[in-house]
């Protein structure tokens, strides 16, 4: 074997590497100088990094850097910064009533700015993209309300949820009158018809509507009002409206009585600060039905 | 000396050698210490094992592959701590065989999930992602809805865990047949609450005669992200 240091192609004037195959030989050219240096400059670089930097383990625990990086302060401190602008935006929103924040254009402004970011995130999976409402959750545009509409009744609502697991949470059951034995089931049939007869439904078949509300009066007036329209106290709908919000087939009233209702509003009073749960109750009043 | 590469070049089994040594140091310096460090592992309260039925959701979230769109880890940058919530602690999977982080998020993070939504939103979500969000592309799993839990394998399934250092009880083993079922209604649920802290013991699907799949995973995505009680942790303590 040639020796590579003193073989030089004759061509291109380089040295070869010394390895030949069947008379052909493999030129020994030099990496680029620029790559050489960059290749340099990593290995300072990195040297760099680990003295910068938190890098390696130790027995007991590991080399911090002399910069004291912490990814997650560093997390903490750009969170608690966004916190501390908002909170100093929102300042207003603090003392204010709800009432004083609709009035005011500044506080207004800050309210829908700020209600609308928070319910993209935690309202609308369940309420829908801009409270459209869903089947089971109600809308929140129309002037409809289980729970009162006013902003002190949906601030109450957004702080302690409904059904929630937060002791202050609104308690209000629909019960399963069937499954508990409560009606039989020709009476829940007969319920049922009146209760869709009161929005002008037409009930399926032959319908005893006399008897529906005899039923009707003995068993959901204390909750639903005598004249059918819903009491805010109970969180009972108003059943003499055309608003469904488990359906208003035939079917799904059937269901409703049977088997009862009882959707969760969570508590969002642990889980979003005041300020916050302040201007989601402006945003959601705002969005067409506060009352 | 400037000829000594040329016995790796010319062995292939030196060439091979070398190769492991090299990558033997590079992942022992990474990996080791990561086992006798005890800031790896944060020193934090509230952090219990899985209950059984709240672990048979975990194995159905693990079996439909819910991680290859879901992460569960939260980083520690401002815009997922605004979204999620508090960022992820080690400890919070300390009792995850394996862990759910994921790599990747098609759909959110569920770190937190847990009490985000109510039980009947994750039944109807998971039956039809659409009929409460339009524009999801999440696939449907009504089958889960149907599909009875099998209490059978479960005594096993703790003990395993058990074995890879869950501290599962003796107690805990012996009832998790009845613990599996138990949980999912709010009438026996007392003796589940009593051996698994802050759990809850309610019908989790809607449908109070069955205990099922759909039971499990709710049951599981319904814990996610609460045991450890943040009002009362410190960040201070534990930055790196």
């Amino acid at each position: 074997m040639a020796d590579h240091k003193t073989d030089i192609d004759e061509l291109s004037g380089t040295t070869t590497t010394g390895h030949e195959w069947d008379g052909l030989k493999e030129l020994n050219t030099p990496l680029p100088k620029w790559w050489v240096y960059l290749f340099y400059a990593t290995i300072v670089w990195g040297i760099g990094y680990c003295i910068a930097y938190p890098a390696w383990p130790t027995m007991t625990s590991y080399t911090k850097g002399v910069l004291g990086y912490s990814s997650r302060a560093d997390g903490v401190a750009a969170y608690q910064a966004g916190q501390a602008m908002r909170a100093e935006a929102g300042q207003p929103l603090q003392q204010a009533s709800l009432a004083e924040i609709k009035g005011d254009p500044s506080m207004l402004a800050f309210a829908e700015a700020n209600g609308k970011a928070a319910f993209g995130d935690n309202c609308a999976p369940c309420h829908g993209t801009n409270g459209v409402g869903n089947p089971g959750y109600p809308n929140l545009q129309d002037d409809d309300w289980l729970w009162g509409g006013t902003l002190d009744d949906i601030h109450l609502t957004l702080q302690y949820g409904i059904r929630s697991d937060h002791d202050e949470g609104r308690i209000g059951d629909m019960a399963a009158f069937l499954r508990d034995e409560l009606l039989e089931a020709d009476q829940v049939a007969q319920v049922v018809d009146y209760v869709r007869s009161l929005s002008g439904l037409e009930p399926e078949g032959d319908a005893d509507l006399a008897a529906g509300k005899l039923v009707f009066e003995e068993n959901c007036v204390s909750c639903h009002g005598e004249d059918a329209k819903g009491m805010a106290e109970t969180g009972a709908p108003n059943l003499t409206d055309q608003i469904w919000l488990f359906g208003s087939s035939h079917e799904d009233v059937t269901e409703t009585v049977s088997n009862g209702r009882a959707g969760v509003m969570p508590a969002w009073v642990d889980r979003l600060d005041p300020i916050t749960v302040k201007s989601l109750a402006v945003y959601v009043h705002n969005l067409g039905g506060g009352q | 000396m400037a000829n000594m590469h040329a016995i790796f070049e010319k062995n292939s089994i030196v060439l091979l050698i070398g190769i492991l040594v090299l990558v033997a140091i590079g992942g022992l310096v990474q990996i080791v210490p990561l086992y006798y460090l005890d800031s790896t592992i944060e020193d934090v309260e509230g952090v219990r094992p899985y209950s059984p039925l709240e672990l048979v959701g975990r194995n159905v979230y693990v079996r439909e592959g819910c991680y290859t769109c879901h992460s569960q880890m939260i980083r520690p940058f401002r815009d997922e701590m605004e979204r999620y919530g508090h960022y992820s602690l080690a400890v919070e999977s300390k009792y995850d065989h394996p862990f759910q982080w994921g790599s990747k998020r098609t759909g959110p993070d569920l770190a937190r999930v847990g009490g985000k939504y109510s039980d009947e939103w994750h039944a109807e979500h998971l039956i039809n992602p659409r009929s409460v969000v339009p524009t999801s592309i999440m696939p449907g799993y009504p089958f889960l809805a149907t599909a009875e839990l099998d209490p059978r394998l479960i005594k096993e399934h703790l003990k395993t865990n058990a074995m890879l250092g869950v501290p599962y009880t003796e107690e805990m083993i012996e009832n998790a047949e009845q613990d599996l079922l138990n949980q999912a209604s709010a009438d026996n649920g007392d003796d589940v609450v009593a051996r698994y802290p802050k759990a809850v013991a309610r019908d989790f699907d809607g449908n109070p005669d069955k205990v099922t799949e759909m039971d499990a995973l709710i049951a599981y995505l319904q814990v996610l992200g609460t045991m450890v009680d943040f009002s009362i942790y410190k960040d201070e303590a534990d930055f790196r």
